[in-house]
């Protein structure tokens, strides 16, 4: 009888944690995001920051001609991260035999979408009026924002990598010349350690 | 003791109704299809579940309609919700 009612608790426990969060997150994805940030950023700091000023980084000048091999490199950045990101997790999903496209699946796009695209766009003016160097941090805080919101509904240790991006952000805002420095930290490096941590503690 | 065995509730023997409730309790509603998948059941299986859940009147439910398609989301109760804390808490006691 005893045996009957912790299988019952256990069954609870795991329609309650399935039918609220998108557990399918793959580890691989957090990796290959990182990736493509520390490609992009060297190719963004070979190409633009190289002669720059850091001292006076706040105020670079930067002429039409770097924005948009700027913004090329950060299109190209966001659609190899995010195409692998659905590549790696929509695997794991099929593995898991669960739905790519659901309830929790679309509950964590929209909660995440929210500040992530105030952060871009805000993002998108600024650069436009020239202040590039805020630019950087201030991703690095949105995406964190954005993590932390949508971490309600995924994976727990999506929360605190959010709070290391935005603590990262906000260092970065202190520091901003190397505004560069931290955002290849954060989106690089602290992204694929937390691929890895993922992976590792939710293995099939 | 007697006590305990007299919280446990009947309605939530079954695995399935179980099931229902469980998901019912952490979302505020959830469609028929989207029960179905979460807990692996036939239509014909979950149908009778959820009916006699409603007639418990643990759960409630609103048709509506997406285009052309009808679509009935469920939601849990007042009632149902007390029902089954009620129950958890029972098993518990009887855990311990």
């Amino acid at each position: 009888m005893k045996q009957k009612y912790i299988e019952d608790i256990n069954e609870i426990k795991d329609i309650m944690h399935r039918s609220t969060r998108f557990i399918s997150l793959s580890g691989l994805s957090g990796v290959s995001t990182g990736i493509a940030a520390l490609a992009g950023s060297y190719i963004a700091y070979q190409t633009i920051f190289k002669d720059q000023d850091y001292l006076t980084y706040n105020a670079v000048e930067i002429n039409n001609e770097s924005i948009v091999y700027l913004l090329l490199i950060a299109i190209a950045t966001i659609i190899l991260s995010i195409s692998t990101a659905i590549f790696f997790t929509s695997r794991k999903t099929k593995k898991q035999k669960q739905n790519v496209w659901d309830h929790q699946t679309k509950r964590l796009l929209i909660n995440l979408s929210i500040p992530l695209i105030t952060g871009g766009l805000l993002s998108l003016m600024l650069l436009f009026k020239g202040f590039v160097g805020l630019v950087l941090p201030l991703t690095l805080i949105f995406y964190g924002l954005a993590l932390v919101n949508g971490s309600k509904y995924t994976l727990n240790e999506i929360r605190n990598l959010g709070i290391i991006e935005i603590l990262l952000g906000l260092i970065a805002f202190q520091f901003i010349d190397f505004g560069l420095l931290f955002w290849a930290f954060g989106f690089g490096v602290i992204q694929i350690i937390y691929g890895l941590i993922i992976q590792r503690n939710h293995k099939l | 003791m007697k006590q305990v065995l007299k919280d446990l509730d009947k309605a939530f023997e079954n695995r399935i109704r179980l099931g229902i409730m469980s998901s019912l309790m952490v979302n505020d509603y959830l469609d028929f299809n989207t029960l179905k998948e979460l807990l692996g059941v036939t239509d014909g299986n979950l149908a009778s579940h959820l009916k006699s859940l409603e007639k418990s009147e643990y759960i409630n439910y609103r048709k509506e309609f997406l285009g052309r398609k009808p679509n009935t989301n469920y939601s849990a109760t007042t009632m149902g919700k007390k029902a089954f804390k009620k129950h958890i808490n029972a098993i518990e006691q009887l855990l311990k």
